[in-house]
């Protein structure tokens, strides 16, 4: 590929993917909707589109395989093909093996001999459907014959009749009408032609780059309609093509010319191209009496003028290169750290007028904030679609019978975020179609309907994403969870865990309560990766199951990954930044009674051991603690945890800056910010600072004093 | 000072390369310029807990956040004392895709020469004080010897990673002792 070619073919790419899965869909759809004529029209279109983009790049092989496809897709579309389950599950398998193509294609590479053994197997029974269709094809005439009038007659005439009204647009995309005629001269001999001018406007109004030419031809060849119909397969989409095979009924002529109502004098067009004689055109003038209707389209394909009907919604939508928005909403941040500056040099100066006007800017700057970060928000349907597909397959794989419904999937979220729970959420769907929705007989033995429900939601709940993976099926059984995180040593015997706590262990690592290990699930590596992924993204997981009714996975996502909302707690001279959402209040630490040496590092929270960090010692920080010292209670999954702090600053918002490489290897910091100030200050990562904390005290629990233990 | 070049080096890549050079507890070091994109103030710097005392924290440099080494530390001595003549200058090291920003303390900074290639001479196996492998050769300057850096190998960013997770245990560990 050279390298002119790079950049388009890149755009080729994206788009494909883009259109095949709009065209899973639709096949998707069409399996609860058949013979929607607007779906069909979706995945021809989607067909289509592949098919001529990849002709611009001579991708032959991908022209061949969607040929036929679309030759099927054309048939479906006019009737002559019922698009039955079977005929669906091919073109989704047609789908994916030219998903394989497009997917071999970005990586650079050929199709190994495998896939292209693949692709000529769906070829060919793509194929066999359009030779039944053809085969009824040579039936309907007999069948119609009865219904003969002077309309459906042939019309005397040996030639190809073709007309062509180009769209205005077909300079600008790169066609030459002279070329396609010229291609057309290959294929045959232009026995008369008539250019149709009717449609240029006056010399002022003229735009020169539009084209207002039409051209009506009789054509002398022996080809198929389909290798002439090819001639114009590139301005298809722009052009009103009527391409009238010889011998083709009087009435296609009445439509043709009743479509091109406003071009005047195409009957006298008609006589002088030698298309139609005299009689026809005064049978043409004169319908018979039979019913326009009894009249299909005999032998004859007439391409239908295309409209563009989804242009409107098309073009409002730009793609933007997501590096171009990352380095928006990065200047955005730096805008509000600016601000930030600004106001606090306002509030010094005391200056009434100063600090309105910094008000005012940080209002609008917030403002900018929040719409360039929406710019960033992705419905999270698409994913959600995706597994359509998934369900379907697996359903089918494992014999059961579950429907899919899907909700809230116009909630909008972070791109990052949702190209990143795509696997989690995989995982988790398949888990509950697996392990959760059980088998038809049992269903109907527990009373419930045979068709498993799985559920996919989303919405948003306080500044966060909340998505819901929900099956009707089994259920948690506890006790089994129990026995089984015994059996592994996750727990010990006597310990007493909320219905919370004992579904979360379903999370710990190495676990799997699937008695039998299937092809889907239930190796025991799962759901410990799910839960680490989703943590990654500054989310949490949990499950609420009741047994023999249902599960409900629970995935709880911050909207983005770039700002969060922060609160400042000091530390000797260092601000601290914890997320917002993980603090839930700020108490004093009591004040150390004189009987005792040493404080524990546990408090009594209304009742509740409250265990805590001293960040002072954690951090090492030498100064002297202020007298009262503060602990901030925060919550991550679940658990509880104090920070001992100096200081209280209050909420703040962050704009994460990663702290770069040579801190990769950090634990309890999650990254910086920048303060209005200037200076700079860490965010902690408080799951990873109470762990550290956890494993330095593990030894001494028993080891007495003696807490210095060797690392090995 | 140096004569003319000879026509012996001539045929070496005998372009004379630019170095800045800099005092570190008394002692001169250069780095090439090249890598050099610019030198600051020794000013706000925000401590990074748990951390050797090699990486003395991170700095706000027009809005990214860039670490600072402590090139004293890094070469076992004690860490650098802080005094009105001590700045940063900022390395740029490592290509597109692997690039990487570092500050590093130095005492002073001194002046920016040209040391051609016939004035340098390979590092001593051992005596510089410093690990061999730092030190990409010894520039000749008014009879003195310079201790030219590389700096790839001084800040290289696997090694301070692994330095700051190993760091963080020993230390607890005494605090918690």
């Amino acid at each position: 590929m050279s390298a002119e070619h790079e950049d388009p073919l890149q755009t080729f790419i994206a788009e494909s993917r883009e259109l095949l899965l709009q065209m899973e869909e639709a096949l998707l759809d069409m399996e609860s909707r058949p013979n929607d004529p607007e779906t069909i029209n979706a995945i021809f279109r989607a067909a289509h589109t592949i098919k001529g983009s990849a002709g611009l790049f001579g991708l032959d092989h991908i022209v061949a395989f969607t040929h036929v496809a679309e030759s099927v897709l054309d048939r479906v579309r006019n009737n002559e093909i019922a698009l039955d389950p079977g005929l669906g599950a091919l073109l989704l398998k047609a789908g994916d093996h030219l998903g394989q193509l497009i997917e071999l294609l970005a990586a650079q590479a050929s199709p190994g001999a495998a896939i292209q053994a693949d692709g000529q197997a769906l070829q060919a029974r793509l194929e066999s459907y359009l030779d039944a269709a053809l085969a009824a094809d040579a039936k309907q005439p007999s069948a119609d014959k009865p219904a003969t009038t002077a309309d459906l007659a042939a019309v005397n005439n040996p030639h190809w009749h073709i007309s062509l009204r180009f769209g205005p647009d077909v300079l600008r995309h790169g066609m030459d009408p002279v070329s396609i005629l010229r291609y057309l001269a290959t294929l045959g001999e232009i026995a008369a032609l008539h250019c149709v001018t009717d449609a240029i406007p006056s010399l002022a109004e003229i735009d020169p780059e539009a084209c207002y030419l039409g051209v009506e031809l009789a054509f002398a060849s022996d080809r198929t309609p389909d290798e002439i119909n090819g001639a114009f397969e590139f301005i298809r989409d722009d052009c009103l093509i009527h391409v009238l095979p010889p011998g083709a009924p009087l009435d296609t002529y009445r439509r043709m010319i009743d479509t091109l109502d406003k071009d005047a004098g195409m009957q006298a067009i008609l006589l002088a191209l030698g298309s139609l004689g005299p009689e026809e055109i005064a049978a043409l003038n004169h319908p018979g009496d039979a019913p326009a209707g009894a009249a299909s389209m005999l032998g004859g394909e007439v391409a239908e003028p295309s409209v563009k009907e989804n242009k409107s919604s098309e073009s409002s939508l730009i793609r933007v290169d997501a590096g171009k928005l990352d380095q928006l909403i990065n200047l955005v941040g730096e805008l509000i750290i600016a601000g930030a500056g600004a106001s606090m040099v306002a509030r010094n100066s005391k200056l009434p007028a100063l600090i309105e006007a910094t008000t005012l800017v940080s209002r609008l700057v917030e403002d900018v904030r929040d719409s360039a970060l929406t710019l960033r928000m992705v419905q999270i349907g698409a994913t959600f679609n995706r597994f359509r597909r998934v369900v379907r397959d697996v359903a089918k794989e494992i014999g059961k019978d579950i429907a899919l419904d899907i909700r809230g999937g116009d909630t909008e979220l972070d791109k990052t975020v949702v190209e990143k729970i795509g696997d989690p959420l995989t995982h988790i769907v398949r888990n509950s179609m697996d392990h959760g929705i059980e088998p038809a007989e049992v269903r109907l033995a527990r009373g419930k309907p045979a068709t498993g429900q799985l559920r996919l939601n989303a919405f948003h709940e306080s500044g966060s994403i909340v998505i819901e993976v929900s099956d009707d099926g089994g259920g948690l059984n506890k006790a089994r969870i129990l026995k089984k995180a015994i059996e592994r040593g996750l727990i010990g015997e006597s310990q007493a865990l909320s219905d919370k706590e004992i579904f979360n262990l379903v999370f710990e690592p190495g676990f799997s309560t699937a008695e039998q290990v299937s092809k889907l699930s239930g190796r025991g590596v799962g759901m410990d990766v799910v839960k680490r992924n989703i943590m990654a993204l500054r989310g949490t997981v949990d499950i609420e199951s009741v047994e023999g009714v249902g599960t409900t996975v629970r995935i709880r996502l911050p909207l983005t990954l770039a700002i969060i909302d922060g609160f400042m707690v000091g530390v000797g001279n260092a601000a601290y930044v914890l997320p917002l959402d993980m603090v839930v209040e700020c108490i004093e630490l009591p004040a150390l009674p004189a009987s005792e040496q040493t404080a524990p590092d546990y408090l009594n929270l209304r009742g509740s051991v409250l265990p805590f960090v001293r960040l002072r010692e954690q951090f090492e920080v030498s100064a002297p603690p202020p007298t009262r010292e503060n602990v901030v209670v925060v919550q991550y999954a679940g658990q509880r945890a104090g920070l001992v702090v100096d200081r209280l600053m209050g909420e703040f918002q962050t704009v994460i800056k990663p702290l770069g490489k040579v801190f990769s290897q950090i634990r309890g910091i999650g990254g910086s910010t920048i303060l209005g100030s200037g200076e700079v200050a860490l965010i902690l990562d408080i799951p990873g600072l109470v762990r550290q904390v956890t494993q330095q005290s593990q030894p001494a629990a028993t080891g007495g004093t003696e807490t210095c233990t060797s690392n090995t | 000072m140096h004569s003319p070049a000879p026509t012996a080096t001539a045929a070496q890549p005998a372009e004379p390369r630019q170095y800045l050079t800099f005092t570190l507890g008394g002692e001169m070091f250069a780095v090439e310029t090249l890598s050099v994109k610019e030198i600051i103030e020794f000013g706000q710097i925000t401590t990074v807990p748990m951390m050797p005392p090699s990486i003395r924290g991170v700095i706000n440099l027009r809005g990214a956040v860039v670490p600072v080494i402590d090139l004293k530390a890094r070469f076992g001595a004690p860490a650098t004392e802080v005094t009105r003549r001590t700045c940063i200058v900022i390395i740029e090291l490592g290509a597109d895709d692997d690039h990487q920003v570092i500050g590093i303390v130095v005492d002073t900074v001194s002046e920016v020469l040209e040391i051609p290639q016939a004035e340098i001479e390979p590092p001593p196996a051992f005596g510089a004080r410093i690990r061999a492998d730092f030190i990409s050769g010894m520039g000749k300057i008014a009879g003195r010897f310079v201790i030219l850096l590389d700096m790839g190998r001084v800040l290289s960013v696997d090694e301070l990673a692994t330095l700051s997770a190993f760091a963080e245990r020993p230390e607890a560990a005494l605090a918690a002792g």
